[in-house]
């Protein structure tokens, strides 16, 4: 279980102590006692964790965050909203408590470009920052060349994906409410990797929810462009129980492969047109990479996500610039909010530790992502992450899934602890 | 390495409060980055809106942590998913968390 001292500062490789060095020689010997300059880019789960930690761990760094937003929808809860157990607001998170108990510089514009030659963002206004570090969490893009034919940005508000909440959430929570009794839900999962792999499944669960209580005729079909999914067993066998066979789930083998989308008609195409699944509301979830700005600032590899030294999550790319979250590459690690969240304090540490000339610290991380089946029966995935043999894994023999066979009272006790996670995440990344 | 962190807490503890109020010279231990990740769940502001969910921002005693976290670990406590936790940390690493939980005690 230890980590190999060998394979830990192999990791580190060229990037970890001469960074370090160079960071310290490039601040003048006046500037020291006000400390570096660390731009955060995005407020989101990894991002505003990543600032407000920066600080806490080390109060003479400055920090400015970047995020286009005054108010950011967290994913989690989304799925809640459009089942009718949330409003909006009660997912939304603002920037107040990390300007003014953090101390963190919030800038509220858009990252245009990064210049890593000269350590230099520029922002849509027009400013232009200068910084030692760079932290870049911009979450998620969607691949719309690698899509389902006859979908693109412009066909969203007709069948929108409601992979980034906000409006999309909104709009589907209208179509849902628009959908008579005894109609069709029909939702296309994405392939992996993609964000939040328990997602799909907790959606449809928290739509059946809402149609067993208001639309209890209609019907629940997701295609899937896999084979297998996050929490199977526990999701199905929940499905079940609490809602019959109001839910299909279609794999790839099965027809779930969907090639095509008649938006006009909202008809899911799949197998050259054998299949064909016509839908009252269609959500398609697209295939998914590394946000925007990763890839104008050539921080992605040909996967379309960003390949990091797996214990510093410096880019393997350019050397001043760390990537987190989504965007990442980490291992076995799933793209999650608690995930990013971990990430975003490591990253604070790697980043506080290297600008004082130490050495890095050998990772560890969490992840658990809960799901609501109904509204008092949660489930999870969890696991602690390390550093093991070049790469972040779990730790083997911690982790896994809510057991099979708990009862009732197991399955409610998750349910509150779901909601107590949001509480308290959401303060840990905001508060 | 594992015994050099452990030596560096050690001496955290020892100064008193260096681990809590960062400055100038700061280092962030391995302990105090593990324990910053429990954070997640267990509300980063004591008596913050989660009611469920036990709050560990004000600290924790050093030997009930240890405790508590093996009786997770080996199962004689039950659990939902501390116990899946528990068994991703080692003796060290739990001494590491019970020590940084103990120089934050309020
Ligand atoms: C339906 C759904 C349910 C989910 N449920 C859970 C759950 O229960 N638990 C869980 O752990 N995770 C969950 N997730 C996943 C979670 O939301 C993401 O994994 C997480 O938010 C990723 O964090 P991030 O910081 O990488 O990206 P984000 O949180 O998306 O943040 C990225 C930010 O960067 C900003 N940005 C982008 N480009 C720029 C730019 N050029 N300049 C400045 N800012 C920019 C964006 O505005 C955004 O605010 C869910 C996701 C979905 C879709």
């Amino acid at each position: 279980m230890s980590i190999s001292r060998r394979h830990f500062l192999k990791a580190l490789g060229a990037g970890g102590a001469a960074t370090a060095l160079a960071a310290c020689a490039q601040m003048p010997g006046g500037e020291k006692a006000r400390g570096a300059h660390v731009v955060v880019v995005g407020g989101g789960s990894g991002g505003a964790t990543a600032a407000k930690y920066l600080r806490h761990f080390d109060s003479d760094i400055r920090v400015t965050l970047v995020e286009p937003n005054a108010t950011y929808h967290t994913c989690y809860g989304s799925n809640w909203v459009l089942g009718g157990l949330r409003q909006m607001n009660d997912i939304a998170q603002t920037y107040g408590n990390l300007r003014d108990r953090h101390g963190v510089n919030v800038i509220q514009d858009t990252v245009t470009a990064i210049d890593p030659e000269t350590n230099r963002v520029t922002l849509a206004g027009g400013q232009v920052l200068n910084y030692d570090k760079l932290v870049v969490a911009p979450g998620i893009s969607f691949n719309w060349a690698t899509a389902a034919e006859g979908t693109s940005e412009a066909t969203t508000n007709q069948i929108p994906h409601a992979w980034k909440a906000g409006p999309q959430t909104e709009i589907l929570r209208r179509q849902l409410e628009a959908m008579p009794d005894g109609g069709v839900f029909v939702m296309v999962a994405p392939g992996n990797p993609f964000r939040c792999p328990p997602g799909p499944y907790e959606r449809a669960s928290m739509v059946a929810h809402y149609f067993k209580t208001h639309k209890p005729r209609s019907k629940i079909l997701i295609l899937d462009n896999k084979e297998n999914f996050s929490k199977q067993g526990l999701f199905l066998a929940g499905w079940e129980a609490n809602y019959g066979n109001m839910i299909e789930w279609v794999p790839s083998s099965r027809g779930g492969q969907v090639e095509r989308i008649d938006v006009a008609s909202k008809t899911a195409i799949s197998d050259g047109g054998l299949n064909r699944f016509k839908a009252d509301v269609l959500n398609y979830i697209p295939p998914q990479r590394a946000g925007e700005i990763a890839h104008s600032a050539s921080l992605v590899n040909d996967t379309g996500w960003c390949p990091v030294n797996q214990v510093t999550f410096q880019s393997s790319i350019h050397t001043d610039i760390h990537v987190i979250g989504d965007s990442s590459i980490a291992g076995a690690m799933p793209k999650s909010g608690h995930s990013a969240n971990s990430q975003g304090k490591l990253v604070a540490a790697a980043i506080v530790n290297a600008l004082r000339g130490r050495d890095p610290i050998a990772p560890s991380m969490v992840n658990t992502c809960y799901s609501l089946v109904t509204p008092d029966w949660g489930i999870s995935v969890a696991a602690v992450y390390q550093f093991l043999d070049d790469s972040i894994k779990g730790v083997p023999g911690s982790g896994g899934v809510s057991p099979a066979d708990a009862d009732r009272n197991f399955r409610r006790m998750e349910a509150n602890y779901t909601r107590g996670w949001y509480d308290s995440i959401t303060t840990d990344i905001w508060g | 390495m594992k015994h050099a962190k452990l030596a560096a807490v050690a001496l955290a503890v020892s100064l008193g409060g260096l681990a809590v109020s960062q400055s100038a010279l700061a280092e962030v231990t391995r302990g105090q980055l593990m324990a910053k990740t429990c954070l997640a769940c267990h509300g980063s502001v004591a008596g913050g809106p989660d009611a469920t969910i036990p709050s560990l921002v004000n600290g924790y005693p050093r030997q009930l942590m240890i405790q508590n976290m093996k009786a997770f670990r080996d199962g004689t406590r039950a659990a939902t998913v501390m116990n899946r936790h528990a068994l991703g940390y080692t003796d060290e690493e739990i001494a590491l968390l019970a020590d940084y939980f103990d120089t934050t005690r309020r």
